[in-house]
């Protein structure tokens, strides 16, 4: 019986032990993570008054108000076009960058560290910077299309540009992040393919469809999550650019959230926006586990 | 030859695409109304009025000042708690650890963003909007950065591990004299993310305060953007430098840091 009781204690000791390294993680985590999780759930489904007081369970009713209110469809619709656009041309644009600095040449740290200077420029600051680009009478990018004769373009404030523009700031932004790991990717792959593909006779665009994009593959789908995440939670940028409009132009998920709850004081409808976020964002995440695992090579 | 010159066209023309909005943004901050009426590249009679200007519209030192506060105390925090949690993960071997890694997991799954409505609850009835407490608690530790490290500590030598618990060592003395030097490089990632995306956050700051006395630089430059009625560019250019410079240094001196510290933990899995 002694040596049970001696696992026993021993086994109660480690335990303890573990949780006391964990326990200010996981305190953490339960009261801005767990517990707000929970709280959202409720709140969804209840009439909730200022200070996070819950008065009424009112059921499915935030939810039928949400598909039936045309400024909600809207705001779907928006962030779906606003994800189509900026998530493939993210990733193209920055998987060409790496390609192009991985090369061997003279100064291509210099370029490297180009590519990737977005990773340290706040979302707010770019966009400021890009505001004054866009502006219609005096900004930069009309002043570019002027001297070459192209009529000026209401970049921000009309609404069938408004999207794309944010669109186009939003992948600026997020070049960097996707350059940085395609990089390194890259650079994980053994040099040794390239040269007995060069013996066989391989060129350019072969060992690079043959042997690097597929390397490239964890990377790829490892990005690919990323870029979807990141993008169905856009907010500074539509802050700071359009505040949303003109028009819902530009009411992406998490503007519509914020606005709903911090301007308008809807706490139960902007819970209910939260669940809906949360559900896209699963959704989204499990056909890319689906489509892409299959598609993944591991070296 | 002709490849490396195409190569170069292509380098030289990416990186000004990427560079060249920061580079004008300098420019005009240093421009009159003037130039930029006629649009000019560079600043006909440079002068900080702009700063100067902007310093006088919002409290400029103030929320620099707050930003690294609340950044730096993140990332102390951030390496601390992660790297305990993350030594849990690995080496202690306890039961019930591996249900809690997977729930740690599955939070990376949950966006910010669908909490925020009970959070900015909780610090309501904590009484806490307004502070810097509100600002740094939720991010006082992530499920990134404890995955990060943990991938980390799982390439640890396993005969590091078995030789020390055999000359007696304790749990805790390894982590501190052993785990933790060995993870140099994933801890510089760490430190230099958690400290960029502190400064950088925008969304939390912005509703958690409404006082400029722990406001941070991203909340003010949205100040100056906001009197758009008669928006003064030079302002608003030295207000987005101001924001952007250190975070850029940072990363600019600790980019190797950062690719090193990705590649051994997130993506190789």
């Amino acid at each position: 019986m002694k040596p049970l009781k001696k696992t026993f204690v021993k086994e109660l000791k480690l335990f303890g032990m573990g949780l006391l390294y964990l326990l200010p993680t996981f305190l953490i985590l339960g009261v801005f993570l767990f517990y707000p999780i929970i709280k959202t759930l409720q709140f969804s489904v209840s009439d909730v008054l200022d200070g996070g007081i819950v008065t009424e369970f009112v059921g499915l009713e935030h939810f039928l108000s949400l598909f039936s209110s045309s400024a909600y469809l809207n705001s779907i619709k928006v962030t779906f076009l606003f994800v189509l656009y900026t998530v493939p041309l993210t990733i193209m644009l920055s998987l060409f960058l790496a390609v192009i600095a991985n090369e061997k040449l003279k100064g291509n740290k210099f370029f490297q560290m180009i590519f990737s200077s977005q990773l340290g420029i706040s979302g707010a600051a770019s966009s400021a910077i890009l505001l004054f680009f866009f502006h219609p009478t005096l900004g930069t990018i009309n002043n570019i299309l002027g001297y070459f004769g192209i009529p000026s373009v209401e970049w921000l404030t009309s609404p069938d540009w408004a999207l794309f523009s944010v669109a186009l700031a939003t992948i600026w932004m997020g070049l960097s992040l996707n350059f940085i790991l395609f990089l390194g990717g890259l650079q994980n792959i053994s040099k040794d393919l390239y040269e007995s593909a060069t013996v066989d006779g391989a060129g350019y665009w072969v060992r690079l469809f043959k042997i690097t994009i597929p390397l490239l593959s964890p990377v790829l789908f490892f990005v690919t999550i990323i870029n979807f995440i990141n993008a169905l939670q856009s907010f500074g940028q539509i802050h700071i650019l359009t505040e949303g409009g003109p028009t819902e132009a530009t009411n992406l998920l998490v503007y519509s959230i914020y606005r709903e709850s911090f301007i308008y004081g809807n706490y139960g409808l902007a819970s209910a926006q939260a669940v809906m976020l949360f559900i896209i964002t699963l959704i989204i995440t499990l056909i890319q586990f689906k489509v892409g695992e299959r598609r993944v090579h591991y070296q | 030859m002709t490849k490396k010159i195409v190569l170069y066209v292509l380098l030289s023309i990416s990186a000004f695409i990427m560079f060249a909005p920061i580079l004008y943004a300098l420019s005009v901050s240093f421009m009159s109304a003037d130039d930029i009426n006629n649009a000019a590249l560079l600043p006909s009679d440079p002068n900080v009025q702009g700063y100067l200007d902007a310093a006088e519209r919002i409290p400029l030192l103030e929320f620099i000042f707050n930003s690294f506060l609340i950044a730096t105390v993140t990332m102390v925090s951030q390496i601390i708690l992660c790297s305990l949690a993350a030594y849990a993960f690995v080496f202690i071997p306890f039961k019930g650890r591996n249900f809690l890694f997977i729930l740690l997991l599955s939070t990376m799954l949950i966006p910010f963003e669908s909490t925020i409505v009970p959070n900015h609850v909780t610090i309501l009835n904590l009484g806490w909007l307004d502070t810097y407490q509100a600002l740094i608690a939720p991010t006082l530790v992530t499920p990134f950065g404890v995955f990060l490290l943990r991938q980390h500590f799982l390439t640890l030598p396993k005969e590091l591990w078995d030789a020390a618990r055999m000359d007696g060592v304790s749990y805790f003395r390894y982590y501190l004299s052993i785990a933790l030097p060995l993870s140099k490089t994933t801890l510089g990632a760490l430190s230099i993310f958690a400290f960029i995306s502190s400064w950088n956050s925008y969304l939390w700051p912005l509703i958690m305060t409404s006082d400029d006395s722990v406001r941070p630089i991203q909340i003010g430059l949205k100040m100056l953007v906001s009197s758009q009625a008669s928006t003064d560019w030079p302002i608003v250019m030295a207000g987005a430098i101001i924001a952007l410079l250190p975070t850029l240094l940072i990363l600019f001196f600790g980019l190797k840091y950062i690719r090193k510290g990705l590649l051994s933990g997130g993506v190789k899995g």
